[in-house]
Protein backbone atom coordinates (compact mmCIF):
# COMPACT_ATOMS: atom_id res chain seq x y z
CA UNK A 1 0.00 0.00 0.00
CA UNK A 2 1.43 3.74 -1.04
CA UNK A 3 0.65 6.51 1.08
CA UNK A 4 -0.15 9.54 -0.07
CA UNK A 5 1.14 12.53 1.27
CA UNK A 6 0.01 16.27 0.96
CA UNK A 7 2.47 19.21 1.11
CA UNK A 8 0.92 21.21 3.15
CA UNK A 9 1.43 25.27 2.94
CA UNK A 10 2.39 26.93 6.86
CA UNK A 11 -1.17 28.53 6.60
CA UNK A 12 -2.98 25.37 5.40
CA UNK A 13 -1.26 23.51 8.63
CA UNK A 14 -3.49 25.50 10.99
CA UNK A 15 -6.02 23.92 12.53
CA UNK A 16 -9.58 24.34 11.63
CA UNK A 17 -10.05 24.84 15.32
CA UNK A 18 -7.68 27.52 16.65
CA UNK A 19 -7.33 31.41 15.70
CA UNK A 20 -4.62 32.72 13.82
CA UNK A 21 -1.50 33.50 15.60
CA UNK A 22 -1.95 37.53 15.22
CA UNK A 23 -5.70 36.63 17.07
CA UNK A 24 -3.92 34.71 19.31
CA UNK A 25 -1.17 37.16 20.73
CA UNK A 26 -3.39 39.70 20.68
CA UNK A 27 -5.99 38.42 22.95
CA UNK A 28 -3.25 37.28 25.34
CA UNK A 29 -1.87 41.21 25.43
CA UNK A 30 -5.23 42.36 26.35
CA UNK A 31 -5.94 40.03 28.85
CA UNK A 32 -2.85 40.41 30.48
CA UNK A 33 -2.76 44.31 29.94
CA UNK A 34 -6.03 43.90 31.91
CA UNK A 35 -4.84 41.89 34.52
CA UNK A 36 -1.58 44.23 34.92
CA UNK A 37 -3.58 46.99 35.33
CA UNK A 38 -6.28 45.97 37.80
CA UNK A 39 -4.26 43.20 40.11
CA UNK A 40 -0.53 43.38 39.32
CA UNK A 41 -0.09 46.58 39.97
CA UNK A 42 -2.49 47.37 42.86
CA UNK A 43 -0.39 43.98 44.69
CA UNK A 44 3.16 45.44 43.75
CA UNK A 45 2.15 48.87 44.74
CA UNK A 46 0.97 47.68 48.68
CA UNK A 47 4.57 46.76 49.06
CA UNK A 48 6.45 49.53 47.33
CA UNK A 49 4.17 52.18 49.32
CA UNK A 50 4.98 50.07 52.56
CA UNK A 51 9.06 50.22 52.35
CA UNK A 52 8.92 53.51 50.29
CA UNK A 53 10.16 54.95 53.43
CA UNK A 54 13.40 52.36 54.36
CA UNK A 55 12.97 48.88 56.57
CA UNK A 56 13.17 50.84 59.63
CA UNK A 57 9.70 52.86 59.57
CA UNK A 58 8.08 49.13 58.54
CA UNK A 59 9.69 47.71 61.47
CA UNK A 60 8.65 50.51 63.48
CA UNK A 61 4.77 50.53 62.15
CA UNK A 62 4.37 46.46 62.90
CA UNK A 63 6.49 46.29 65.88
CA UNK A 64 4.04 49.52 67.44
CA UNK A 65 2.00 48.31 70.59
CA UNK A 66 -1.14 49.49 68.97
CA UNK A 67 -0.34 47.01 65.73
CA UNK A 68 1.00 44.66 67.92
CA UNK A 69 -2.59 44.35 69.71
CA UNK A 70 -4.09 44.61 66.45
CA UNK A 71 -2.39 41.36 65.34
CA UNK A 72 -3.05 39.69 68.20
CA UNK A 73 -6.68 40.22 68.39
CA UNK A 74 -7.05 39.46 64.37
CA UNK A 75 -5.37 36.23 65.50
CA UNK A 76 -7.66 35.30 68.44
CA UNK A 77 -10.97 36.15 66.02
CA UNK A 78 -9.74 33.95 63.29
CA UNK A 79 -9.06 31.57 65.94
CA UNK A 80 -12.72 31.04 67.14
CA UNK A 81 -13.87 32.20 63.86
CA UNK A 82 -12.25 28.98 61.64
CA UNK A 83 -13.24 26.03 64.19
CA UNK A 84 -16.72 27.25 64.55
CA UNK A 85 -17.43 27.29 60.95
CA UNK A 86 -15.58 24.10 60.13
CA UNK A 87 -17.47 22.12 63.12
CA UNK A 88 -20.53 23.75 61.61
CA UNK A 89 -19.41 22.84 57.96
CA UNK A 90 -18.87 19.66 58.73
CA UNK A 91 -22.00 18.81 60.55
CA UNK A 92 -24.07 20.66 57.60
CA UNK A 93 -22.21 18.67 55.09
CA UNK A 94 -22.96 15.35 56.91
CA UNK A 95 -26.73 16.28 56.92
CA UNK A 96 -27.10 17.11 53.37
CA UNK A 97 -24.60 15.21 51.55
CA UNK A 98 -25.43 11.88 53.52
CA UNK A 99 -28.96 11.67 53.76
CA UNK A 100 -32.52 12.42 51.49
CA UNK A 101 -34.56 14.69 53.45
CA UNK A 102 -37.15 17.49 51.85
CA UNK A 103 -36.04 21.43 52.44
CA UNK A 104 -32.35 20.30 51.30
CA UNK A 105 -32.20 23.25 48.28
CA UNK A 106 -33.88 25.72 50.96
CA UNK A 107 -31.38 24.93 53.76
CA UNK A 108 -28.28 24.84 51.59
CA UNK A 109 -29.38 28.47 50.02
CA UNK A 110 -29.86 29.73 53.78
CA UNK A 111 -26.28 28.45 54.35
CA UNK A 112 -25.21 30.66 51.12
CA UNK A 113 -27.30 33.75 52.59
CA UNK A 114 -24.31 35.44 54.67
CA UNK A 115 -22.45 35.85 50.82
CA UNK A 116 -24.97 37.90 49.54
CA UNK A 117 -25.69 40.41 52.44
CA UNK A 118 -23.62 43.71 52.31
CA UNK A 119 -20.85 43.50 55.25
CA UNK A 120 -22.00 46.89 56.85
CA UNK A 121 -25.38 45.07 57.12
CA UNK A 122 -23.43 42.08 58.42
CA UNK A 123 -22.39 44.37 61.50
CA UNK A 124 -25.45 46.15 61.86
CA UNK A 125 -27.72 42.82 62.51
CA UNK A 126 -25.38 42.43 65.64
CA UNK A 127 -25.94 45.88 66.84
CA UNK A 128 -30.08 45.72 66.25
CA UNK A 129 -29.29 42.41 68.81
CA UNK A 130 -26.84 43.12 71.24
CA UNK A 131 -26.35 47.01 70.76
CA UNK A 132 -28.14 49.35 74.14
CA UNK A 133 -30.52 49.63 71.67
CA UNK A 134 -31.09 46.10 70.89
CA UNK A 135 -32.68 43.33 71.71
CA UNK A 136 -30.70 41.71 74.51
CA UNK A 137 -28.48 45.16 75.01
CA UNK A 138 -30.16 45.86 78.24
CA UNK A 139 -29.97 42.86 79.56
CA UNK A 140 -26.24 42.62 78.83
CA UNK A 141 -25.55 46.04 80.20
CA UNK A 142 -27.18 45.02 83.62
CA UNK A 143 -24.92 41.74 83.91
CA UNK A 144 -21.97 43.89 82.99
CA UNK A 145 -20.97 41.82 79.70
CA UNK A 146 -20.33 44.03 76.43
CA UNK A 147 -20.81 42.45 72.86
CA UNK A 148 -20.86 45.78 70.80
CA UNK A 149 -17.85 47.20 70.54
CA UNK A 150 -16.26 44.64 72.62
CA UNK A 151 -14.49 41.25 71.13
CA UNK A 152 -17.55 39.10 71.22
CA UNK A 153 -19.47 41.08 69.05
CA UNK A 154 -16.46 41.23 66.39
CA UNK A 155 -15.81 37.24 66.64
CA UNK A 156 -19.79 37.34 66.04
CA UNK A 157 -19.30 39.60 63.17
CA UNK A 158 -16.54 37.45 61.54
CA UNK A 159 -18.46 33.94 62.56
CA UNK A 160 -21.31 35.13 60.06
CA UNK A 161 -19.56 36.40 57.18
CA UNK A 162 -17.86 33.18 56.89
CA UNK A 163 -19.99 30.97 57.39
CA UNK A 164 -20.54 29.72 53.93
CA UNK A 165 -16.71 28.82 52.95
CA UNK A 166 -16.41 25.45 54.53
CA UNK A 167 -20.42 24.12 54.04
CA UNK A 168 -20.06 24.88 50.74
CA UNK A 169 -16.69 23.12 50.03
CA UNK A 170 -17.67 20.28 51.80
CA UNK A 171 -21.39 19.73 50.34
CA UNK A 172 -20.28 18.79 46.68
CA UNK A 173 -17.19 16.65 47.61
CA UNK A 174 -19.42 14.84 50.52
CA UNK A 175 -22.08 14.33 47.68
CA UNK A 176 -19.31 13.20 44.96
CA UNK A 177 -18.23 10.92 47.35
CA UNK A 178 -21.69 9.14 47.82
CA UNK A 179 -22.33 6.73 50.86
CA UNK A 180 -21.24 3.31 50.24
CA UNK A 181 -18.21 3.57 52.30
CA UNK A 182 -19.61 4.53 55.23
CA UNK A 183 -22.22 2.42 54.91
CA UNK A 184 -19.83 -0.27 54.73
CA UNK A 185 -18.39 0.49 58.24
CA UNK A 186 -21.75 0.89 59.87
CA UNK A 187 -22.62 -2.93 58.46
CA UNK A 188 -19.65 -4.36 59.88
CA UNK A 189 -20.22 -2.57 62.88
CA UNK A 190 -18.58 0.41 63.51
CA UNK A 191 -20.45 2.77 65.75
CA UNK A 192 -21.07 6.41 64.10
CA UNK A 193 -18.00 8.27 65.32
CA UNK A 194 -15.48 5.60 64.41
CA UNK A 195 -16.99 5.71 60.93
CA UNK A 196 -16.64 9.40 61.30
CA UNK A 197 -13.20 9.56 62.46
CA UNK A 198 -11.89 6.15 60.31
CA UNK A 199 -13.94 6.87 57.06
CA UNK A 200 -15.67 10.10 56.33
CA UNK A 201 -12.92 12.54 57.80
CA UNK A 202 -9.66 11.17 55.96
CA UNK A 203 -11.34 11.59 52.69
CA UNK A 204 -12.55 14.95 53.04
CA UNK A 205 -9.10 16.51 54.79
CA UNK A 206 -8.24 18.42 52.13
CA UNK A 207 -11.24 19.94 51.27
CA UNK A 208 -12.05 20.82 54.98
CA UNK A 209 -8.26 22.47 54.91
CA UNK A 210 -9.30 24.25 51.50
CA UNK A 211 -12.37 25.01 52.88
CA UNK A 212 -10.75 26.69 56.62
CA UNK A 213 -7.59 28.44 54.09
CA UNK A 214 -10.31 30.23 52.60
CA UNK A 215 -12.88 30.36 55.51
CA UNK A 216 -9.30 32.21 57.54
CA UNK A 217 -8.50 34.75 54.78
CA UNK A 218 -11.65 36.32 54.47
CA UNK A 219 -11.93 35.96 58.61
CA UNK A 220 -8.40 38.03 59.35
CA UNK A 221 -9.32 40.69 56.29
CA UNK A 222 -12.98 41.14 57.18
CA UNK A 223 -13.30 45.01 57.47
CA UNK A 224 -16.79 46.23 57.00
CA UNK A 225 -18.86 44.44 59.49
CA UNK A 226 -15.96 43.72 62.13
CA UNK A 227 -16.08 47.98 61.30
CA UNK A 228 -19.48 48.35 62.63
CA UNK A 229 -19.37 46.20 65.62
CA UNK A 230 -15.96 46.97 67.12
CA UNK A 231 -16.21 50.74 67.87
CA UNK A 232 -12.63 51.71 66.93
CA UNK A 233 -10.98 51.28 70.34
CA UNK A 234 -6.93 51.58 69.80
CA UNK A 235 -5.00 48.84 71.58
CA UNK A 236 -8.51 47.34 72.20
CA UNK A 237 -10.98 46.59 69.52
CA UNK A 238 -8.94 47.16 66.72
CA UNK A 239 -8.25 44.18 63.83
CA UNK A 240 -5.80 44.65 61.32
CA UNK A 241 -8.21 46.12 58.46
CA UNK A 242 -9.41 48.41 61.40
CA UNK A 243 -5.93 49.34 62.51
CA UNK A 244 -4.52 49.98 58.49
CA UNK A 245 -7.58 52.25 58.32
CA UNK A 246 -7.06 54.65 61.41
CA UNK A 247 -3.21 54.94 60.27
CA UNK A 248 -4.16 55.60 56.72
CA UNK A 249 -7.03 58.64 57.87
CA UNK A 250 -4.21 60.05 60.40
CA UNK A 251 -2.38 60.14 56.77
CA UNK A 252 0.41 58.13 58.20
CA UNK A 253 0.53 55.79 55.06
CA UNK A 254 4.15 54.31 55.30
CA UNK A 255 2.74 52.94 58.92
CA UNK A 256 -0.94 51.97 57.30
CA UNK A 257 1.13 50.61 54.26
CA UNK A 258 3.31 48.52 56.56
CA UNK A 259 0.14 46.99 58.54
CA UNK A 260 -1.56 46.40 55.09
CA UNK A 261 1.85 44.68 53.41
CA UNK A 262 1.31 42.05 55.77
CA UNK A 263 -2.55 41.64 55.17
CA UNK A 264 -1.29 41.15 51.31
CA UNK A 265 1.27 38.71 52.21
CA UNK A 266 -1.50 36.62 54.18
CA UNK A 267 -3.59 36.66 51.12
CA UNK A 268 -0.22 35.73 48.66
CA UNK A 269 0.22 32.61 51.27
CA UNK A 270 -3.73 31.70 50.65
CA UNK A 271 -3.29 31.68 47.13
CA UNK A 272 -0.76 29.60 46.78
CA UNK A 273 -1.87 27.48 49.64
CA UNK A 274 -5.18 26.84 47.51
CA UNK A 275 -3.54 26.32 44.28
CA UNK A 276 -0.84 23.42 46.21
CA UNK A 277 -4.32 21.82 47.43
CA UNK A 278 -5.82 21.81 43.89
CA UNK A 279 -3.11 20.61 42.12
CA UNK A 280 -2.55 17.61 44.84
CA UNK A 281 -6.57 17.23 44.02
CA UNK A 282 -5.89 16.97 40.27
CA UNK A 283 -2.75 14.53 40.71
CA UNK A 284 -4.54 12.45 42.76
CA UNK A 285 -7.71 12.42 40.41
CA UNK A 286 -5.57 11.62 37.50
CA UNK A 287 -4.19 8.48 39.39
CA UNK A 288 -7.55 7.39 40.60
CA UNK A 289 -8.19 6.99 36.88
CA UNK A 290 -5.39 5.17 35.62
CA UNK B 1 -45.43 13.42 48.13
CA UNK B 2 -42.17 11.67 49.52
CA UNK B 3 -41.85 11.04 53.44
CA UNK B 4 -40.12 13.92 55.62
CA UNK B 5 -36.34 12.10 55.03
CA UNK B 6 -35.84 8.49 53.53
CA UNK B 7 -34.23 5.62 55.46
CA UNK B 8 -30.67 5.63 55.98
CA UNK B 9 -28.62 2.97 58.15
CA UNK B 10 -25.83 6.03 58.05
CA UNK B 11 -26.11 7.85 61.94
CA UNK B 12 -26.20 11.42 63.11
CA UNK B 13 -28.77 12.88 60.93
CA UNK B 14 -30.41 13.97 63.93
CA UNK B 15 -27.15 15.28 65.44
CA UNK B 16 -26.27 16.71 62.35
CA UNK B 17 -29.14 18.58 61.12
CA UNK B 18 -30.04 20.13 64.74
CA UNK B 19 -26.64 21.60 65.06
CA UNK B 20 -26.85 22.72 61.78
CA UNK B 21 -30.15 24.50 62.05
CA UNK B 22 -29.51 25.57 65.86
CA UNK B 23 -26.20 27.58 64.32
CA UNK B 24 -27.96 29.00 61.54
CA UNK B 25 -30.41 30.41 63.21
CA UNK B 26 -28.43 31.66 66.15
CA UNK B 27 -25.59 33.06 64.03
CA UNK B 28 -27.30 33.97 60.73
CA UNK B 29 -31.34 34.04 60.60
CA UNK B 30 -32.95 35.66 64.34
CA UNK B 31 -30.02 38.19 63.48
CA UNK B 32 -31.44 38.92 60.34
CA UNK B 33 -35.03 38.72 61.10
CA UNK B 34 -34.05 41.49 63.86
CA UNK B 35 -33.71 43.88 60.74
CA UNK B 36 -36.81 43.13 59.50
CA UNK B 37 -38.65 43.19 62.81
CA UNK B 38 -36.97 46.48 63.92
CA UNK B 39 -38.17 47.96 60.86
CA UNK B 40 -41.52 47.00 61.38
CA UNK B 41 -41.54 49.16 64.20
CA UNK B 42 -41.54 51.76 61.45
CA UNK B 43 -45.17 53.05 59.74
CA UNK B 44 -45.19 52.34 56.18
CA UNK B 45 -45.10 56.17 55.11
CA UNK B 46 -42.16 56.60 57.88
CA UNK B 47 -40.36 54.07 56.09
CA UNK B 48 -40.78 55.00 52.74
CA UNK B 49 -39.74 58.79 53.19
CA UNK B 50 -36.83 57.69 55.12
CA UNK B 51 -35.44 54.98 51.94
CA UNK B 52 -36.57 57.94 49.16
CA UNK B 53 -35.13 61.18 50.46
CA UNK B 54 -32.68 62.63 47.87
CA UNK B 55 -29.81 61.84 49.66
CA UNK B 56 -30.48 58.26 49.47
CA UNK B 57 -31.86 58.29 46.25
CA UNK B 58 -28.66 59.57 45.15
CA UNK B 59 -26.75 56.69 46.60
CA UNK B 60 -29.03 53.93 45.29
CA UNK B 61 -28.29 55.54 41.57
CA UNK B 62 -24.24 55.94 42.15
CA UNK B 63 -23.78 52.01 43.85
CA UNK B 64 -26.06 50.37 41.26
CA UNK B 65 -24.94 52.64 38.30
CA UNK B 66 -21.01 51.84 39.29
CA UNK B 67 -21.80 48.29 40.51
CA UNK B 68 -23.70 47.70 37.02
CA UNK B 69 -20.51 49.39 34.95
CA UNK B 70 -18.01 47.35 36.81
CA UNK B 71 -19.57 44.09 36.41
CA UNK B 72 -20.14 44.95 32.75
CA UNK B 73 -16.32 45.33 32.33
CA UNK B 74 -15.65 42.33 34.48
CA UNK B 75 -18.30 40.14 31.77
CA UNK B 76 -16.16 41.41 28.85
CA UNK B 77 -12.77 41.09 30.27
CA UNK B 78 -13.48 38.13 32.36
CA UNK B 79 -14.73 36.41 29.41
CA UNK B 80 -11.21 37.47 27.70
CA UNK B 81 -8.96 36.08 30.55
CA UNK B 82 -11.26 33.06 30.82
CA UNK B 83 -10.84 32.19 27.30
CA UNK B 84 -7.02 33.27 27.08
CA UNK B 85 -6.43 30.86 30.03
CA UNK B 86 -8.27 27.67 28.84
CA UNK B 87 -7.41 28.12 25.48
CA UNK B 88 -3.88 29.11 24.80
CA UNK B 89 -0.43 28.61 26.37
CA UNK B 90 1.91 31.33 27.37
CA UNK B 91 4.66 31.68 29.52
CA UNK B 92 3.75 32.23 33.40
CA UNK B 93 0.18 30.98 32.64
CA UNK B 94 -0.11 29.17 35.79
CA UNK B 95 1.14 32.12 37.99
CA UNK B 96 -1.68 34.68 36.40
CA UNK B 97 -4.43 32.02 36.88
CA UNK B 98 -3.96 31.90 40.62
CA UNK B 99 -3.38 35.34 40.90
CA UNK B 100 -7.42 36.19 39.56
CA UNK B 101 -8.19 35.16 42.92
CA UNK B 102 -6.45 37.92 44.16
CA UNK B 103 -9.33 40.16 45.32
CA UNK B 104 -11.15 37.08 46.70
CA UNK B 105 -8.32 36.58 49.00
CA UNK B 106 -7.17 40.44 49.40
CA UNK B 107 -8.51 42.49 52.58
CA UNK B 108 -10.63 45.02 51.15
CA UNK B 109 -9.20 47.72 53.33
CA UNK B 110 -6.14 46.84 51.83
CA UNK B 111 -7.64 46.79 48.15
CA UNK B 112 -8.98 50.46 49.01
CA UNK B 113 -5.61 52.02 50.34
CA UNK B 114 -3.36 50.55 47.15
CA UNK B 115 -6.17 51.77 44.62
CA UNK B 116 -6.40 55.06 45.96
CA UNK B 117 -2.77 54.95 46.08
CA UNK B 118 -1.65 54.32 42.51
CA UNK B 119 -5.07 56.36 41.39
CA UNK B 120 -4.41 59.64 43.17
CA UNK B 121 -3.18 62.57 41.21
CA UNK B 122 0.34 61.70 42.26
CA UNK B 123 0.26 57.96 42.29
CA UNK B 124 1.52 55.48 39.45
CA UNK B 125 -1.35 55.52 37.37
CA UNK B 126 -3.12 59.19 38.44
CA UNK B 127 -0.53 60.93 37.19
CA UNK B 128 -0.63 59.94 33.96
CA UNK B 129 -4.78 60.29 33.81
CA UNK B 130 -4.58 64.00 35.74
CA UNK B 131 -2.99 65.57 32.50
CA UNK B 132 -5.62 64.43 30.28
CA UNK B 133 -8.49 65.67 32.61
CA UNK B 134 -9.63 62.23 33.87
CA UNK B 135 -9.68 62.44 37.62
CA UNK B 136 -10.26 59.02 39.42
CA UNK B 137 -9.30 59.08 42.92
CA UNK B 138 -11.86 60.69 45.03
CA UNK B 139 -15.08 61.24 42.17
CA UNK B 140 -17.17 58.12 41.17
CA UNK B 141 -14.76 56.66 38.62
CA UNK B 142 -13.10 55.52 41.50
CA UNK B 143 -15.95 53.70 42.94
CA UNK B 144 -16.29 52.13 39.66
CA UNK B 145 -12.49 51.22 39.79
CA UNK B 146 -12.47 49.81 43.19
CA UNK B 147 -15.98 47.82 42.34
CA UNK B 148 -13.73 46.21 39.04
CA UNK B 149 -11.04 45.20 40.94
CA UNK B 150 -13.61 43.70 43.64
CA UNK B 151 -15.74 41.47 41.37
CA UNK B 152 -12.89 40.43 38.89
CA UNK B 153 -13.17 36.63 39.85
CA UNK B 154 -16.56 36.04 39.45
CA UNK B 155 -17.04 36.02 35.84
CA UNK B 156 -13.33 34.48 35.20
CA UNK B 157 -14.11 31.19 37.63
CA UNK B 158 -18.05 31.12 36.83
CA UNK B 159 -17.09 30.83 32.79
CA UNK B 160 -13.84 28.50 33.03
CA UNK B 161 -14.48 25.31 33.98
CA UNK B 162 -17.63 25.66 31.27
CA UNK B 163 -15.41 26.56 28.72
CA UNK B 164 -13.36 23.58 29.66
CA UNK B 165 -16.26 21.47 28.74
CA UNK B 166 -17.08 22.92 25.50
CA UNK B 167 -16.41 19.75 23.12
CA UNK B 168 -14.18 20.37 20.15
CA UNK B 169 -15.79 17.94 18.31
CA UNK B 170 -18.37 20.51 17.84
CA UNK B 171 -16.01 23.26 17.00
CA UNK B 172 -14.75 20.57 14.50
CA UNK B 173 -17.86 19.92 12.90
CA UNK B 174 -18.69 23.72 12.78
CA UNK B 175 -15.43 24.35 10.74
CA UNK B 176 -16.18 21.07 8.52
CA UNK B 177 -19.82 22.76 7.74
CA UNK B 178 -17.57 26.40 6.45
CA UNK B 179 -18.01 28.25 9.70
CA UNK B 180 -14.89 30.28 10.24
CA UNK B 181 -13.50 31.21 13.42
CA UNK B 182 -16.01 34.27 14.41
CA UNK B 183 -19.22 32.19 13.57
CA UNK B 184 -18.04 29.01 15.39
CA UNK B 185 -17.30 31.29 18.50
CA UNK B 186 -20.59 33.39 18.33
CA UNK B 187 -23.09 30.62 17.16
CA UNK B 188 -21.43 27.67 18.75
CA UNK B 189 -19.10 28.42 22.09
CA UNK B 190 -20.89 31.71 22.84
CA UNK B 191 -24.58 30.10 23.62
CA UNK B 192 -22.74 27.72 25.64
CA UNK B 193 -21.23 29.46 27.76
CA UNK B 194 -23.68 32.48 28.11
CA UNK B 195 -25.66 31.43 31.25
CA UNK B 196 -22.40 31.14 32.78
CA UNK B 197 -21.01 34.53 31.71
CA UNK B 198 -24.67 35.92 33.01
CA UNK B 199 -24.03 33.59 36.16
CA UNK B 200 -20.94 35.18 37.00
CA UNK B 201 -22.19 38.64 35.90
CA UNK B 202 -24.76 38.66 38.86
CA UNK B 203 -22.47 37.05 41.33
CA UNK B 204 -19.96 40.24 40.39
CA UNK B 205 -22.77 42.87 40.18
CA UNK B 206 -24.61 41.53 43.60
CA UNK B 207 -21.06 41.42 45.35
CA UNK B 208 -20.45 45.24 44.11
CA UNK B 209 -23.68 46.50 45.55
CA UNK B 210 -22.85 45.66 49.01
CA UNK B 211 -18.72 46.33 48.83
CA UNK B 212 -17.62 48.99 51.58
CA UNK B 213 -14.45 48.50 52.56
CA UNK B 214 -12.54 48.71 48.91
CA UNK B 215 -14.91 51.78 48.11
CA UNK B 216 -14.72 54.00 51.15
CA UNK B 217 -11.18 55.03 50.63
CA UNK B 218 -11.14 55.90 46.74
CA UNK B 219 -14.43 57.25 46.88
CA UNK B 220 -14.06 60.71 48.53
CA UNK B 221 -17.99 59.87 49.79
CA UNK B 222 -19.64 63.27 49.55
CA UNK B 223 -23.32 63.33 49.80
CA UNK B 224 -25.35 63.49 46.87
CA UNK B 225 -21.57 63.14 44.34
CA UNK B 226 -20.28 60.02 45.55
CA UNK B 227 -21.84 58.40 48.65
CA UNK B 228 -22.61 54.86 48.23
CA UNK B 229 -25.67 53.70 50.48
CA UNK B 230 -23.56 50.87 52.79
CA UNK B 231 -21.78 54.23 53.80
CA UNK B 232 -25.00 55.98 54.42
CA UNK B 233 -25.95 53.01 56.61
CA UNK B 234 -22.93 53.90 58.97
CA UNK B 235 -23.31 57.29 59.03
CA UNK B 236 -26.65 57.09 59.69
CA UNK B 237 -25.73 54.60 62.63
CA UNK B 238 -22.90 56.90 63.90
CA UNK B 239 -25.58 59.75 64.11
CA UNK B 240 -27.69 56.97 66.55
CA UNK B 241 -30.26 57.15 63.92
CA UNK B 242 -31.06 53.25 63.98
CA UNK B 243 -34.13 53.00 62.33
CA UNK B 244 -32.90 55.48 59.27
CA UNK B 245 -30.02 52.87 59.27
CA UNK B 246 -32.34 50.11 59.61
CA UNK B 247 -34.48 50.93 57.05
CA UNK B 248 -31.83 50.92 54.46
CA UNK B 249 -30.47 47.94 55.41
CA UNK B 250 -33.62 46.26 54.58
CA UNK B 251 -33.88 47.74 51.56
CA UNK B 252 -30.34 46.29 50.70
CA UNK B 253 -31.29 43.01 51.82
CA UNK B 254 -34.58 42.45 49.86
CA UNK B 255 -32.20 43.79 46.91
CA UNK B 256 -29.60 41.30 47.81
CA UNK B 257 -32.63 38.52 48.26
CA UNK B 258 -34.25 38.97 44.75
CA UNK B 259 -30.37 38.82 43.30
CA UNK B 260 -29.70 35.75 45.17
CA UNK B 261 -32.86 34.37 43.53
CA UNK B 262 -32.23 35.57 40.04
CA UNK B 263 -28.09 34.21 40.37
CA UNK B 264 -30.24 30.59 41.91
CA UNK B 265 -32.21 30.80 38.54
CA UNK B 266 -29.25 31.10 36.46
CA UNK B 267 -26.92 28.88 37.93
CA UNK B 268 -29.96 26.13 37.18
CA UNK B 269 -30.35 27.61 33.72
CA UNK B 270 -26.86 26.62 33.50
CA UNK B 271 -26.12 23.46 34.50
CA UNK B 272 -29.46 22.61 32.17
CA UNK B 273 -27.63 23.61 29.35
CA UNK B 274 -24.84 22.26 30.06
CA UNK B 275 -25.88 18.76 30.80
CA UNK B 276 -27.76 18.84 27.32
CA UNK B 277 -24.52 18.98 25.51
Amino acid sequence: MTTITFPLSPAAQQKATQEPRWVRWALISIALLFLTLFLFIPLISVFYEAFKKGVEVYVAAITDPDALSAIKLTLTVAAIAVPLNMIFGVAAAWAIAKFEFRGKNLLITLIDLPFSVSPVVSGLIYVLVFGLQGWLGPWLSEHDFKVIFAVPGIVLATVFVTVPFIARELIPLMQAQGTEEEEAAVVLGASGWQTFFKITLPNIKWGLLYGAILCNARAMGEFGAVSVVSGHIRGSTNTMPLHVEILYNEYNFAAAFAVASLLALLALVTLALKTLIEFRNRQHQQRGHE
Amino acid sequence: MYPLKQHSILPGFNLALGFTLLYLSLIVLIPLSAAFIRTAELSWPDFWSIVTTPRVLASYRLTFGASFAAALVNALFGLLVAWVLVRYHFPGKKFVDALVDLPFALPTAVAGIALTALYAGNGWIGQYLEPLGIKVAFTPLGIFVALTFIGLPFVVRTVQPVLEDVEAELEEAAATLGANRWQTFTRVIFPAIFPALMTGFALAFARAIGEYGSVIFIAGNMPMISEITPLLIITKLEQYDYAGATALSVVMLVISFILLLIINLLQWWSRRRSSKT
